[in-house]
Formats: C-alpha cells, sequence, structure tokens
C-alpha cells in the first residue's frame, strides 16, 4: 500500500527546504521547483528504486532533470533521501558549492547528468534506457521536461527515437505549468495540444493533475506496465505552487524569495522558521 | 578526471593497416568492427550517414548495437551520451561539419560538462570532400572541439594512426573527438609507431625550418621537407596528431630548433593546430611562426586533389612559404 499521507508531508518538507535554500541564495528559479515538487516527491520516495548508500548502482532507476533550472527540487530530493547531508543545500549557488545553479553531475553525488540548457535531458534519457536495455536491467528511466522547454526541437527529435526504438523503460513527464519567464506558453509560442503531439509521435500519454499525489503515483505505476512504446505523463501543475504570493506568478520563474516572502512561505507551508 | 584507462577492451596492434594507402574513414569502419568483437559494450550511433562514415560495417555485423538516429545530431550525441553512462563505450559519426557545428552545444553540455564517455568520430573533415563544397567542408571542426574544456582531440594522419587513435579511444575514459577524411591518404607512420595521447611524432627535427602537421598534411610536409633538405635547408617535421593535449615538450624542444616554425593543417588557420602552436610558443618561446591551412574562407566545390592545390594546402606552397620567410 502506497501511504500518499506520508508523500504528501515529503512534499511539504521539500516545499520548505526549496524556499528556505533559494531565499538563503538570493537567486534561483522558486516557480518550476515548486511546481514540480510532488512529482519528485513520488519519484524519489515511491517509484525510483535507488541506493543513497550505492549511487552508481548499476540497476538503480535513474532520474534525468532535463528543466535543470529546478534544481532546487533535485537537490532537496536527493539531500532528503540520505545522498549528502541536508546541510549542504545553504551552499546552493555559492563558489565551490556542488550545488550549482544548474545540476553538475561531476560535482554532487546523484546528479546523472548535467542539464540546464534546455532541450537536451530527454536524449540522455533515451541513451540510458536503450544501455540498459541492452544491458538486461530491469531498471527504468525518468526524465523531468519543462512544458516550455519542449519548444526545443531536440525535445521532438528525442520523442521520434523513443518511439522508433520502442523504448517502454523511459517513462517522460511534463511539467505543465503554463508559464515560461517571457510569459504563458500560448502566448511566447504555443506548445498545445501536447497530449495530441505526443500520441502522433507514437508514445502512450497520460494527463494527471500534478499536485494531486494519487494520480501521480497511480500514473508512475500505470507507465511501468505499458510495453512495446514510451510513455509520457503530463502533469498539469501551478507554477509555484504551495505558496499563494508565488502561485501562478510568471514573475517567480527566476527569482527567489526575499526574507519577507520567505517567512510567508515558511508560514503557509506550515514551518514556523525556527530551525 | 577521466583520464584513467578503465575500459579493459584487449588491445589490437593495428598492423594490418600499416603501409595502406587508404581513406581514414575506411580504417575507422574496420577497426569498429574488430573492436565490436573484443567488446560487447561497443556501441555506435549515426546520423543517416553510415555508408560514408563506414559505420555500416558496424551496423551490418552488430545490428543490435548499432543506432542509426536519422538526421538528428543533437539527439544522436545526446543519446549516445545517455548510453555511456549505461556502461556502454559509444562512438557517434557523422560528418564533422555536422557532428561539432550542429551539435555543438550538446557536446559542451551533455557530454563534456557531464564528462561522458562518449567518442565522436567524425569523417569528411576538411576540404577533401570535395564536391559537395562548403556546407559538406568542415574546416572550423578542430577550432569548435578545442575550445571545449575535458575534450581531447585527435586528427591522425594515415590508416594506420587512425586504428590505434580508435583503439585508444576505446579504452580511455572520457570525452575524445577524431576527426577523419573522406579522402584516399598515403601511409606515413613508421611500423613501430605507436599512438600516445598528447605524444607527438618527430620525424626529424631540423636546424632551420620544423613542419609541425596533422591529418593529410603530414605527407605533404614530408615531401617538402625532403627537398627542402636536399636544397640544404635544414628542415624537420613532427605530426601533431594529438591537437588537445598538445604536446608542450616537445613543443618547446622543436621551437628551441627552429628559425622558422610552420604549421600545415585541412582546416582554417584560426583555432586549430596553428592556433594552438602559436598561442603556446608566443607564450613559452617566441620564433616565427607561419600557418598553412585555410584562411578565414569557406570552402569550395571540385576534385579533391585540386582543392587541396587551390587551397595552398601542398608540398609547393609549404616549400614556398620556408624559402619566403626565412629569407626575412
Amino acid at each position: 500500500m502506497v501511504d500518499i499521507e506520508n508523500l504528501k508531508e515529503k512534499a511539504r518538507q521539500v516545499r520548505i527546504e526549496i524556499v528556505k535554500m533559494l531565499a538563503q541564495a538570493g537567486s534561483g528559479h522558486t516557480g518550476g521547483s515548486l511546481s514540480s515538487a510532488d512529482i519528485v516527491t513520488a519519484l524519489f520516495f515511491y517509484k525510483m528504486r535507488h541506493n543513497p548508500e550505492d549511487p552508481k548502482w548499476k540497476d538503480r532507476d535513474r532520474f534525468v532533470l532535463s528543466k535543470g533550472h529546478a534544481a532546487p527540487v533535485l537537490y532537496t530530493a536527493l539531500a532528503l533521501s540520505g545522498y549528502f547531508d541536508k546541510s549542504l543545500l545553504g551552499s546552493l549557488r555559492k563558489i565551490d558549492s556542488p550545488l550549482q545553479g544548474h545540476p553538475c553531475c561531476k560535482l554532487l553525488s546523484g546528479v546523472e547528468v548535467s542539464t540546464g540548457s534546455l532541450g537536451q535531458g530527454l536524449s540522455v534519457a533515451n541513451g540510458m534506457a536503450l544501455g540498459l536495455r541492452l544491458a538486461g536491467s530491469p531498471a527504468r528511466v525518468y526524465c523531468l521536461l519543462g512544458d516550455g522547454e519542449i519548444q526545443e526541437g531536440q525535445v521532438w527529435e528525442a520523442a521520434m527515437t523513443a518511439s522508433h526504438y520502442k523504448i517502454d523503460n523511459i517513462c517522460a513527464i511534463i511539467d505543465h505549468n503554463r508559464l515560461q519567464i517571457d510569459g504563458n506558453c500560448s502566448e511566447v509560442m504555443n506548445i498545445e495540444p501536447i497530449e495530441a503531439k505526443f500520441e502522433a509521435f507514437g508514445w502512450n500519454v497520460f494527463t494527471i493533475d500534478g499536485h494531486n499525489m494519487q494520480e501521480i503515483v497511480e500514473a508512475l505505476d500505470m507507465a511501468e506496465k505499458i510495453k512495446g512504446k514510451p510513455t509520457v505523463i503530463v502533469a498539469n501543475t501551478i507554477k509555484g505552487k504551495g505558496v499563494s504570493i508565488f502561485e501562478g506568478k510568471v514573475q517567480y520563474h527566476g527569482v527567489a524569495p526575499n526574507q519577507e516572502e520567505l517567512e510567508i512561505a515558511l508560514k503557509e507551508l506550515g514551518e514556523d522558521g525556527k530551525n | 578526471m577521466g583520464k584513467t584507462e578503465s575500459c579493459g577492451c584487449v588491445l589490437s596492434n593495428s598492423t594490418e593497416l600499416y603501409g595502406k594507402e587508404m581513406a581514414t574513414r575506411d580504417a575507422y569502419g574496420i577497426t569498429l568492427v574488430d573492436l565490436g568483437k573484443k567488446d560487447s559494450r561497443v556501441v555506435v550511433l549515426d546520423a543517416d550517414l553510415s555508408c560514408s562514415t563506414k559505420t555500416a560495417k558496424f551496423a551490418k555485423s552488430f545490428p543490435e548495437r548499432f543506432f542509426n538516429m536519422g538526421i538528428s545530431e543533437q539527439d544522436m550525441i545526446g543519446t549516445a551520451a545517455g548510453l555511456a553512462f549505461a556502461g556502454m563505450i559509444p562512438f557517434a559519426s557523422t560528418f564533422a561539419i555536422f557532428a561539432t557545428g550542429r551539435a555543438w552545444e550538446q557536446i559542451r553540455q551533455t557530454v563534456c560538462y557531464s564528462n561522458a564517455n562518449v567518442k565522436i568520430v567524425a569523417t569528411h573533415g576538411g576540404i577533401t570532400v570535395g564536391e559537395d563544397g562548403a556546407t559538406h567542408q568542415a574546416l572550423e571542426d578542430v577550432a569548435l572541439m578545442r575550445v571545449i574544456p575535458e575534450m581531447t582531440v585527435i586528427v591522425p594522419a594515415d590508416a594506420y594512426e587512425t586504428s590505434q587513435s580508435i583503439y585508444f579511444a576505446a579504452n580511455y575514459y572520457g570525452p575524445v573527438y577524431i576527426r577523419l577524411g573522406r579522402a584516399k591518404v598515403p601511409p606515413v607512420m613508421p611500423e613501430n609507431y605507436k599512438f600516445q595521447l598528447g605524444k607527438a611524432h618527430i620525424f626529424n627535427l631540423g636546424k632551420d625550418v620544423n613542419i609541425i602537421a596533422n591529418g593529410l598534411m603530414v605527407s605533404e610536409a614530408l615531401k617538402a621537407a625532403e627537398i627542402l633538405n636536399k636544397e640544404g635547408i635544414s628542415t624537420g617535421v613532427a605530426n601533431f596528431s594529438t591537437v588537445k593535449p598538445l604536446d608542450e615538450e616537445a613543443l618547446l624542444k622543436i621551437a628551441k630548433s627552429s628559425r622558422l616554425i610552420l604549421t600545415a593543417e585541412e582546416h582554417s588557420i584560426i583555432g586549430g593546430l596553428g592556433s594552438a602552436v602559436s598561442e603556446f610558443i608566443a607564450e613559452n618561446y617566441p620564433v616565427t611562426v607561419k600557418r598553412i591551412g585555410i584562411r578565414d574562407s569557406f570552402g569550395c566545390s571540385g576534385p579533391w586533389k585540386e582543392l587541396l592545390k587551390f587551397y595552398g594546402l601542398t608540398s609547393e606552397n609549404i616549400i614556398n612559404t620556408a624559402k619566403k620567410y626565412l629569407k626575412e
């Protein structure tokens, strides 16, 4: 049995760490880290088979954060999983920190590939999945993309590849929060209909509420059972989810909370800020 | 980082290819099949040019380990990185301009910044592509690869050296770029030659002129040196097949023995071997350096041998340049 309540509580803790580390760094991507917090929580604390004691375990499930600017959500998930001490989160974006503004796999255990330049992660995830299949490994690969990110042409090259090679040990997840730096995705460069596009490329598509833990868990479970084709989960989310002053606000795409905003955020997330 | 020999596949001696006049891409195709037999982790990717890059041979022998990515170089490089992260040893091939130009940022971000164990072996480097013309002639690829941290850049001179450098790449952990050609090239490397990363091969050291070359310009340099030496100008030749990391020790030795250094490459004089040599010489032991290569222009269509003459990539031009600048 999946303990949904426990996962929801974990997601709350993840959000608390995200806003704290961003406020301490004084810069970073608040909106897209919070919008994907429930998805990443479900992956690291429910779905993925991984071992923080043995981060290079060959049969581990892989997570590729193609939307690398959501680094804080990945760092938090890794820290709370036990890959490194939580205190390291405070070093985000500081000189010599392994917690770079965008993830660097050479510096931080648990980061599978360096990302940040958008549109590149799905190709890497495909390659991992193909390699694992060749090696006879049961491991699966999860790849989180932003919705604005799928404006990159390489994403569709990779979408074609996954389908062509019938890569069914991959699951892509689109954090569909509808906002990108310059505004609404639909106004900057319309990406709809996302589902029909992936279906036309030969993918199995699930659409879910990306903040409903039950739906996330069910979609991840179902994706594992789909054979012969790749699966994408289009997760409808809210940018900045969990903190009212950030929710749906495009200006918090790449801006960290100030001290006042942090206090509001922690209060709303049920953290009194004592530690 | 990434400098350990960890792949453990058995090194072949490449001797079959010694002394053969052959395009370096053909040597690649042959070597790749041998590598595939020796190590099941070797996988190959191509972007719809497998007949030209000669990876088709591997595809025929090991279809389950060959991935035709279609005409999508960016996705090919990313997929190659993923395969590397899953423990495979991927060789990704296409024409040099598409490999390094179209997918440059993927190589920078996904391969090098992640230190992914990806081997990019590009064919059709330089103007000897011939009739296809400027769009398909890579004159900038060495510059594009050399500037990226963690990247290793190799431009072999003949089939024998190509084969050795391919085996080397398979046994080395980290990103490698190997630039090969379309045209047949004569054998130049001696039978006892053993490729070593970052080690130049000095054929002989001149007291007046030393020619530093790579790729097919090594054979032109050797022809030029023979004539210059007969005419009483002491001329040496060195094959700097590894452009990065540069053999600084050999360069210093050459600089100390030179009144004039000539560099010769089938590449733009901006950013390639000539630039790498000039940067080191200017900072460490200033000697006059003249660069022979494509002088800040695109290529054009034509038979490859005529193109070499048209752009001055010949022993004659090396000889004339040597004489002209020795006088000054």
